[in-house]
């Protein structure tokens, strides 16, 4: 297994967060630090990993445990390389969500909550992502895809296969 | 007035927003004014905050402890996770340097230091938008060491959440700005007193932020003159569902009635499926729904406005409030017992678990509610919903425990004859689009 | 110094002073009950609810009711407040709510539990709870995880009071367990697989005021009741060395910190003190502790322990000259027939 270490940059990047909070205060820093690890060493926050995060905030294990844990941003069971999040909630599921996840996941053979066998894909459906006006919706990554049509699900799944050379 | 430049690319950048008149308030401000006159201004403009709770932010400013000789600090709410609402994201995709502007006019008037943008962590790409605007701030002037030759000094850094609604609520955000769990904390003390690391602290929502800069621009009196009553101002409101046109929306508050803005295509442009619409949600999930008939007429059969007085006219018998301007309206296909459900398990999947009305008291409607919907209720669970939803009320540490119990009692409240026919008619209702097929009659 | 009234008895308190600091410095019925507060870990308190109560009146300058409920334990008081606790029909009926909250996802198997007869969630439905329970899903549960080899903790059991969190960073000044997961899949735990070691983390059984975190060196030993509770003391270069022995016959059972006031323990006690001397001849035992007499610890009836001895004593010679069975052996209860003899129902 690679040793745990941030790269150069990603630890640069530590350095300038770091600088937005008092000196004292390094745990603020918890947050976005987490999700440079998560994009950087992920695509799950592992034990080693937030063990190594505790360790360049000056922190406990266990308080970098209980916020990793709380939001559901940060993954900390193994997930595929893609995780694919539609939104479920409300306006969403007015407008097509249920359709959306359904279609995913016979497109998919898995359940919502769960992951491809090849690794690549998990479905997790996400509470409201804040696109209401463009439903029904799905986040992967950082991208937003809004007004979602099979079609455009379609493309979108064959897009990422071919990122990652499948 | 917040959205004039919105949709226009020149705005996104610093010398396209200075062109359309961009960072003249922090001119105006830091070289000619107090902070207390900038307080004022606010003050007097009667701006009430927008992210939901419509306090007014002269007032919340007022509260900050200024004979501490700690530091303070604004920080900006863009949290935005309310069901039904996205307006922030909309204001800040299309004019960050509004925001940026705002934050350092208001920053001053509070005297902060530091300040803060805490956007939740789906929000990442705004995020990196966001720096890159407070970057050119940094690079013109506006930001860091002596400000315009002020001797003001700011700094104003973005710090992602990580997926969690609750973290909207003022001092959860606080404590997830920390690097802690989004637990809210218990009040007293509250954040003017100590706040952010325990110092004099104001959280205000985007938009009121936003408004900030036009406040100044015009000068409060002239500001409180838009608008009706103590609903001054403009307003953004994010329309969505079964609606022709959603979008976000601004609004001078308390001059467009609830039929315009349902109906005409200057807003929602009315049904989008050719269904009549049969309720409204218009402040965000968490305020009461209300049938058509009660959204567009109060009680007393005077047309109701898009105001805070008058959406809350009635009171939650028969009123709702503007909450954060998260408009969603629903056609007679939907089904009512689905959509709480749905709403239900929202506040129950983003209940922290510090308070056990809340902790215990979601899951528990939840479940009743997924038996209901599922045609394997009783009529005694409806009274159950009513019971549970509260004894959760006003119990709980923060309003999140409020914001999963007023959807439930007004629901039921108002759409008692779904749940019952859920009941009746356990086969009907097998399947989810039972509404598509054949309506539920509102009784007469 | 603010005057308060609370179900129309009036105190005068430190400024600052809670409600729920007020309501025990008049003490009695009208005191609110607690679950998560304790006076001696800074933070604790506000989440359980049970401890709501009604201010009727926010002051002599404002006397006008505050428009929820508050949690006792963590708002201060103001000259003139007037606080209905007992006398509201709304704070009883939202504490029964409460504790139908607390019990709708707790296992209820206190006969199992070795909290029971000192569990403070026990005491409390039985003051305030519904007979019956309005909940038919399947109740939430964890699987029992030791966290080191002395303490246990069973998650199913837990009401979240944060307790034991407050006390690995203020007593233990290490903490290696803390609140995972959110709403309420959120529990306490240590993530990976970690054991609570420093000196003083003990008093997380103490705290707890269920049967979540208990003690294995006395696990299922004995019914709490069966046990004799001492006060008992040695010389502890750690801690103040001041305990409670819990002892059946001449066997120590367990040792606690002394549980007094509200059930907070009197001073907190290393793990030396608590899981490595069981030996009487370790203490020196100053007399019998005082036990409520409500409490089921003293079920048996007896209000001083000397007495009871001496009763013994007296019985055991009795028994001699009528030429019974040989000290020790197991004498029959009532239902056996012949007489019930005082010291096994104490001792066991």
């Amino acid at each position: 297994m690679p040793e745990l270490r941030f790269s150069p940059a990603a630890l640069a990047e530590v350095k300038r967060l770091l600088a937005h909070y008092p000196a004292d205060r390094k745990k603020s820093a918890l947050l976005p630090v987490l999700h440079l690890a998560q994009n950087e060493l992920g695509p799950h926050l592992s034990v080693p990993l937030m063990d190594y995060v505790a360790g360049l905030l000056e922190i406990t294990p266990i308080e970098v445990y209980e916020v990793a844990s709380f939001y559901t941003m940060f993954n900390t069971r193994p997930v595929g390389r893609f995780k694919l999040e539609p939104c479920r909630t409300g306006p969403c599921a007015l407008n097509g969500a249920e359709d959306l996840i359904a279609y995913l996941e016979k497109k998919l053979g898995i359940r919502d909550g769960e992951t491809t066998a090849d690794g690549l894909f998990t479905l997790k459906s996400t509470e409201c992502l804040g696109s209401c006006g463009s439903a029904p919706v799905m986040q992967i990554g950082e991208d937003y895809h809004e007004n979602l049509t099979f079609a455009e699900v379609d493309r979108l799944l064959e897009n990422l296969k071919q990122r990652a050379g499948r | 007035m917040i959205l004039e430049h919105a949709g226009n690319a020149e705005a996104r950048t610093l010398a396209g927003w200075r062109k359309l008149g961009g960072y003249a308030s922090v001119e105006k401000a830091l070289k000619g004014m107090t902070p207390e006159q900038v307080g004022e201004e606010v003050k007097k403009a009667g701006l009430r905050g927008r992210g939901g709770a419509g306090f007014p932010a002269g007032l919340k400013w007022s509260f900050l402890d200024r004979k501490s000789d700690k530091p303070r600090y604004l920080v900006c709410n863009a949290d935005e996770s309310e069901p039904g609402t996205f307006k922030d994201r909309y204001l800040m995709e299309h004019l960050p340097h509004l925001l940026v502007e705002g934050m350092i006019v208001s920053s001053f008037a509070l005297g902060a230091k530091t300040s803060y943008i805490y956007i939740r962590g789906e929000y990442m790409y705004l995020l990196r938008l966001l720096e890159k605007a407070i970057g050119e701030a940094y690079a013109a002037g506006y930001l860091g060491n002596d400000i315009l030759g002020s001797g003001y000094s700011l700094d104003l850094h973005v710090h992602p959440g990580g997926g969690a609604y609750i973290c909207g609520e003022e001092t959860a955000l606080l404590e997830s700005l920390e690097g802690k769990r989004g637990n809210p904390r218990i009040k007293p003390p509250f954040p003017a007193s100590q706040g952010l690391y325990g110092c004099p602290t104001v959280v205000n929502n985007v938009e009121t932020i936003a408004t900030v800069p036009h406040v100044l621009r015009m000068g409060g009196e002239a500001y409180a003159a838009i608008g009706v009553g103590k609903s001054t101002g403009t307003k953004l409101i994010s329309a969505s569902g079964h609606i022709k046109r959603p979008g976000v929306y601004e609004i001078e508050l308390g001059k467009v009635s609830c039929e315009e803005f349902l109906l005409s295509d200057a807003f929602c442009g009315g049904p989008k499926n050719g269904r009549p619409i049969k309720a409204v949600i218009p402040g965000g999930s968490s305020v009461p729904v209300l049938p058509l008939a009660l959204f567009l007429k109060t009680a007393k059969g005077e047309a109701r406005m898009m105001s805070y007085e008058s959406l809350a006219d009635g009171g939650f018998v028969s009123g709702t409030s503007l909450g954060s301007g998260g408009f969603f309206a629903m056609d007679e296909s939907a089904c009512m017992v689905r959509n709480l459900w749905n709403l239900t398990r929202f506040y129950h999947h983003e209940s922290c678990g510090q308070c056990s009305p809340c902790r215990e008291g979601t899951g528990w409607m939840e479940k009743v509610l997924h038996r209901l919907e599922a045609g394997q209720g009783r009529l005694s669970d409806i009274d159950l919903l009513v019971d549970i939803a509260k004894k959760i009320e006003g119990n709980t540490i923060c309003p999140l425990g409020d914001a999963a119990a007023w959807p439930v009692a007004s629901h039921i409240r108002h759409f008692r004859h779904e749940f019952e026919y859920h009941v009746k008619y356990p086969e009907k209702v097998k399947d989810p689009r039972h509404g598509e097929r054949e309506p539920v009659a509102m009784p007469k | 110094m603010p005057k308060v009234t609370i179900d129309g008895q009036t105190t005068e308190v430190a400024p600052g002073t809670t409600i729920l600091a007020a309501a025990r410095q008049i003490g009695g019925a009208l005191v609110p009950p607690a679950m998560c507060y304790y006076s001696k870990l800074k933070g604790s308190g506000g989440k359980c609810r049970t401890c709501l109560v009604k201010v009727a009146a926010q002051s002599a300058a404002n006397p006008n009711p505050m428009p929820k409920l508050v949690a006792s334990c963590s708002t201060p008081v103001a000259d003139g407040m007037v606080v209905a606790n007992l006398t509201s029909p709304e704070v009883l009926e939202t504490r029964k709510a409460i504790v139908e909250f607390l019990l709708i996802n707790h296992p209820l198997d206190c006969p199992v539990c070795d909290q029971a007869g000192e569990c403070d969630l026990q005491n409390l439905s039985y003051a305030h709870g519904l007979q019956r329970t309005r909940y038919e899903f399947e109740r939430r549960t964890f699987e029992k995880i030791d966290i080191g080899d002395r303490i246990q903790l069973h998650m199913t059991r837990c009401i979240m009071c944060f307790r034991c969190v407050y006390t690995a960073d203020q007593v233990a000044k290490h903490r290696v367990h803390g609140v995972l997961g959110r709403g309420d899949a959120a529990e306490i735990g240590t993530y990976i697989q970690n054991a609570l070691d420093s000196d003083f983390i003990g008093n997380v059984i103490d705290v707890c005021p269920v049967g979540a975190l208990t003690d294995k060196t006395a696990r299922f030993a004995s019914r709490v009741w069966f046990l004799k509770p001492m006060d008992a003391h040695r010389a502890c270069t750690k801690c103040s060395g001041k305990v409670a022995l819990w002892v059946k016959g001449n066997e120590v059972i367990r040792v606690t910190g002394r549980r007094g006031a509200y059930g907070e323990v009197e001073e907190f006690i290393c793990n030396e003190c608590r899981f490595d001397r069981k030996e009487l001849g370790d203490w020196v035992v100053e007399g019998p502790r005082r036990i409520e007499s409500t409490s089921v610890i003293s079920a048996n009836h007896y209000t001083d322990l000397k007495q009871l001895h001496i009763v013994t004593q007296k019985h055991l010679e009795a028994r001699r000259l009528a030429g019974a069975g040989p000290e020790g052996s197991r004498p029959r209860g009532p239902h056996e027939g012949g007489q019930a003899d005082p010291a096994a129902l104490i001792s066991g």
